[in-house]
């Protein structure tokens, strides 16, 4: 079951704190994170990516979800 | 992530974007803009203020193409990419104070932080004050918004709330093109001597502001968020864009022969020293007025420049925190608060107190979901 962020709405830099949050509480689970703007989709990409999680982004009705997994172990950049 | 958001949103984009955006800046001072001062958001938004009869500060009087312009590239960008996004809601009146302060703050300094950076790669080291105090407060402001501050969810909105600010700004483009003129005392008013009076052709501009307009939207770049980001989670992103910004200005101003080092540029025949363009001595103003704007821009989300674009892509918002900073900038002439003004440090120290306040009061865990 992933841990589900809702970051519509929010300015900047929310979107990226509260995702971040999510990642340091999730464990081995993975997170979701829905967003209503590009800006924040990249933001949280660019955030997600630098601190080693894969991001997989997908559009639905002009709301963007990403899905954050944690890379095994052994392929783990940071 | 879209494809066409690759380059823009990669750090060569935002890199790429500070590097035009400060070269353009320069470029426009040495085309007639006033010196040290580029494309300023602050001052240019207090000369539309002033054009338009908010104050009567007669040297600092014109209707700055360049801030509308920003608006209309921003909003013609979001409509190409599909991000036009009608969004309003969060905390608008907040946000109207905390931009009344953070122009009244950048006035005390005397401009905004990209002309912080400008008059810096000018040689003016009162710039070092009025960024020193800058870092300070988006410091202050990241401790908030670290502690739980936030101004809540916007929410989409009709397409005409997200349209009335591309609209306001085209009429006052036209306004800066046409320059109507409805009597000797009455505006639209302009100022004959002073910095209000020293413009490049507004056809340039118009033209170059378009580009940072259209640019700024892209890359998102923010020098607020460029601070406030490396403060908050140590990322670089677009606090590259913002040393890029002061390395391409710096570079052409030694090109261009307008980088003049010191805190004034020398005695005059007088004997007196004169001041660096549009600037003062008073350090510990230029310290607070600068974090009283930082602090401002860093709990609205981002520095002027980066409002004025996002109004452009629709967000209610910040269109209204622009129009705190047209109010401040009327407030700040008409109550002799800018500068080194009479009732500057006054209005610093109550700045200060109420802005912290709202940092204080605004402190609410969000929900994960609404």
């Amino acid at each position: 079951m992933a841990i589900q962020v809702d970051a519509r709405g929010l300015s900047c830099p929310q979107p990226v704190m509260l995702t971040r949050r999510a990642l340091q509480e999730a464990g081995d689970a993975d997170v979701e994170v829905i967003l209503d703007s590009m800006t924040q989709v990249q933001n949280c990409t660019r955030a997600a990516e630098g601190w080693g999680w894969s991001v997989d982004c997908r559009e639905q009705n002009r709301e963007f979800i990403l899905t954050l997994r944690k890379p095994p172990a052994g392929h783990r950049d940071k | 992530m879209r494809k066409s958001g690759y380059f823009f949103a990669s750090p060569a984009g935002i890199i790429v974007a500070g590097l035009i955006i400060g070269g353009l800046a320069v470029s426009l001072q040495k085309k007639g803009n006033p010196a040290n001062m580029g494309v300023c958001v602050a001052c240019f938004t207090r000369d539309i203020a002033g054009a338009l009869g908010l104050h009567q500060a007669k040297i600092v009087q014109y209707v700055r193409p360049e801030i509308p312009a920003f608006c209309l590239g921003a909003f013609l960008a979001s409509l190409l990419f599909g991000e036009f996004r009608p969004r309003t809601g969060s905390a608008p009146i907040v946000r109207f104070i905390l931009g009344v302060f953070a122009m009244i703050g950048a006035l005390v300094f005397l401009g905004c932080p990209w002309r912080s950076m400008l008059r810096l790669a000018g040689g003016d080291w009162n710039a070092l004050l009025g960024l020193g105090g800058l870092v300070v407060g988006i410091a202050v402001g990241a401790a908030f918004v670290k502690t739980g501050f936030n101004l809540g969810r916007s929410h989409p909105t009709r397409v005409i709330a997200g349209l009335a600010m591309p609209f306001i700004m085209l009429v006052l483009l036209l306004l800066a093109i046409f320059y109507p003129h409805t009597g000797e005392n009455s505006a639209l008013f302009r100022s004959t001597q002073g910095p209000g009076a020293a413009a490049a052709p507004a056809w340039m501009s118009i033209v170059v502001a378009l580009v940072i307009g259209f640019l700024a939207q892209r890359t998102r770049f923010c020098t607020v968020g460029g601070i406030r980001d490396f403060i908050l989670m140590r990322d670089f992103h677009l606090l590259s864009g913002v040393i890029a910004f002061l390395v391409a200005a710096f570079a052409l101003n030694l090109v261009f022969g307008q980088f003049h080092p010191g805190f004034t540029l020398g005695p005059g025949p007088d004997g007196k020293p004169i001041p660096q363009p549009a600037s003062h001595t008073v350090h510990w103003l230029n310290v607070a007025g600068m974090a009283l704007a930082g602090l401002s821009f860093t709990l609205a989300g981002g520095c002027p420049g980066r409002q004025v674009f996002l109004s452009g892509e629709g967000d209610g918002d910040a269109a209204v925190f622009f129009l705190g900073m047209l109010t401040g900038a009327a407030v700040s002439h008409n109550f002799l608060m800018v500068g080194n003004g009479p009732l500057a440090p006054f209005i610093v120290v109550v700045g200060l107190i109420v802005v912290c306040l709202i940092g204080i009061i605004g402190r609410e865990r969000l929900p994960a979901t609404r």
